[in-house]
């Protein structure tokens, strides 16, 4: 069964210059018996910077949760940097650590100021000195611009510092990968452009991307592919631009054009 | 927008202290002397009509004694202090037991998660006196406990099936949200909890837990039927010697509401430390 699945995988065309990082075949996934995802097949190389669009409830959400298992699927294969990822596996940790997460509503730890949100993972999980931990931490708020916010708070930032945060914490594990999940439909309008500025200077740096997101210019900017989902499935793969200017499918062209509409 | 007649400015306004809150204040506290005052004068006046003999004077030697020029601690002050080993042997495996519990009930495990309802059902739904009995008559000769032991563990199992509810409670109180962050850096259980989710949970915890521990204390005199040498027993001792049953009474129930008191006070103080550290 999974065999075939995994023989229906069709990789889109991709810079195919490295690895995979994210392999994913034949996934499905179920909440009860509603179908949050059907047969999703679809690769992430290093270094690629992939887009995730789609409408409300089509399952973007659920996708990027899987691969790190924040929910469990229930049939086909999950490949992080070659290692599968099962439900309820032991030694998830050790995957989760190699896989960065920026959610939508930042989710720092509120009881920890800025610098502790982001030396804890490297302390606890990398065996790390609390002193070079930090030291790390500065060098990477400094590089979402907020190093003078490191004694502060959560609570006291504004939401898009606290995303920025939030984004720090995740590249403090010096992850594989970087997942986001809408991560500036949350914020004022004024706010976004610092998130995005943020992510295209790390798109720049390198980092391999998979990104949940309805911003065009980001998109057209950074992605190397466009997913587009609805109703639980990938219905159309391609570059961005061909994706936002030609759209392939029916669905996608209704829903560019209600993106549009906004 | 009030209508009032002054002009809206962009200063803050000063704070001015609201004497209908003073007056409130103070109007509750002259009830309580009041009130107090005619329980005193009630049973002042039975006590007479009783022809009761007071012999306050010769109270100051139950708690202490000097012969010799050395003090001599006197069976108030021990019994006093038994009951704080007691109490405070008890809140801490009463917590323990809290904790346990509560994870039990929360983890997947479906052994774990019957043995603390079973656990709970029995405690909650048993009195206390009995339960005592239970320890002190069958599982204190069967572990070979003494008095002492059987008291703390009936007192701890007791309180620790209310501990494990107020724990319980503050977990779920954790946004799921802290969860997934804690999972996502890929924290392991041990420190997703220790870290992440009990800390914010003491806030929610703490305020209740300490009426746990105020209700423990209470509840330790009923050790004093078991004759654990604690507050309760020192006094019933002390009236069977002296027959100054209504001085001692008084006194014990001072003891342990000076206790009580100071215990809440304290940990008011802490919490607004706490909350003070934060920001
Ligand atoms: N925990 C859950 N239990 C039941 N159903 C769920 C759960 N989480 C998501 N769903 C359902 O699965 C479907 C996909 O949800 P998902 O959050 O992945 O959508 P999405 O594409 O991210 O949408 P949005 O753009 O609104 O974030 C939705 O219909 C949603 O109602
Ligand atoms: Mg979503």
């Amino acid at each position: 069964m999974n065999d075939k699945i995994t023989s229906a995988l069709k990789v889109p065309e991709t810079k195919a210059d490295d690895k995979p990082i994210v392999e994913v075949a034949g996934l499905c996934k179920w909440f009860g018996d509603f179908c949050a995802l059907f047969d999703i097949n679809f690769s992430v190389n290093s270094g690629e910077k992939v887009v995730v669009c789609g409408p409300s409830g089509s399952g973007k959400s659920t996708l990027i949760r899987c691969l790190n298992q924040l929910e469990e699927h229930q049939l086909g294969t999950i490949r992080i940097d070659g290692r599968e990822v099962k439900p309820g596996m032991k030694g998830i940790e050790e995957i989760r650590r190699d896989v960065g997460m920026v959610f939508q509503s930042f989710n720092l730890f509120p009881h920890l100021s800025v610098l502790d949100n982001l030396t804890i993972g490297p302390i606890r999980n990398r065996g790390m000195s609390k002193s070079e931990a930090a030291e790390m931490a500065m060098e990477l708020l400094d590089r979402v611009h907020i190093s003078e916010q490191a004694s502060k708070y959560p609570m006291q930032l504004s939401g898009g510092q606290q995303q920025r945060v939030a984004i720090a914490r995740a590249l403090c594990m010096r992850p594989k990968i970087m997942l986001f999940d809408e991560p500036t439909s949350a914020l004022d309008p004024e706010m976004i452009s610092g998130v995005l500025d943020v992510m295209v200077e790390l798109a720049e740096d390198g980092m391999t991307m998979l990104c949940v997101t309805h911003e065009m210019g980001f998109a057209r900017q950074v992605g190397d592919r466009v997913i587009f989902m609805d109703d639980a499935e990938i219905v159309e793969t391609a570059d961005p631009e061909s994706f936002f200017n030609n759209p392939e499918t029916e669905r996608a062209k209704i829903f560019l054009s209600q993106l549009l509409s906004h | 927008m009030a209508a009032t007649d002054q002009t809206l400015t962009r200063e803050r306004p000063k704070a001015t202290i609201s004497l209908s809150q003073t007056a409130r204040t103070s109007l509750q506290v002259l009830q309580a002397i009041i009130i107090f005052s005619i329980l005193a004068w009630v049973s002042y006046r039975g006590a007479q009509a009783m022809e009761y003999n007071w012999q306050w004077y010769r109270v100051p030697r139950f708690f202490y004694r000097i012969i010799d020029g050395e003090i001599i601690w006197g069976p108030l002050v021990l019994g006093f202090i038994e009951t704080l080993r007691l109490a405070g042997v008890s809140i801490i495996f009463a917590v323990l037991i809290g904790f346990v519990t509560a994870f039990a009930r929360l983890s997947n495990s479906f052994a774990g998660k019957w043995i603390a309802t079973i656990y709970l059902e029995a405690i909650r739904n048993t009195p206390l006196l009995v339960q005592l009995f239970l320890f002190y008559f069958v599982l204190a000769p069967i572990f070979g406990m003494d008095r002492f032991w059987a008291g703390v563990l009936c007192l701890s199992f007791f309180e620790g099936s209310f501990a494990s509810e107020i724990i319980r409670g503050g977990i779920i109180g954790v946004s799921r949200d802290q969860y997934e962050a804690s999972d996502a850096i890929g924290l392991t259980p041990y420190d997703k909890y220790t870290k992440i989710i009990i800390p914010q949970s003491l806030p929610l915890i703490l305020p209740p837990l300490t009426g746990l521990i105020i209700s423990l204390i209470k509840h330790s005199a009923i050790v004093s039927v078991i004759a654990v040498s604690e507050l309760t027993t020192a006094g019933m001792n002390l009236i069977s010697e002296t027959f100054m049953a209504f001085e001692i009474w008084f006194i014990v129930a001072g003891i342990y509401l000076a206790l009580t008191v100071t215990l809440s006070a304290g940990v008011s103080l802490f919490e607004r430390q706490l909350e003070k550290g934060k920001h």
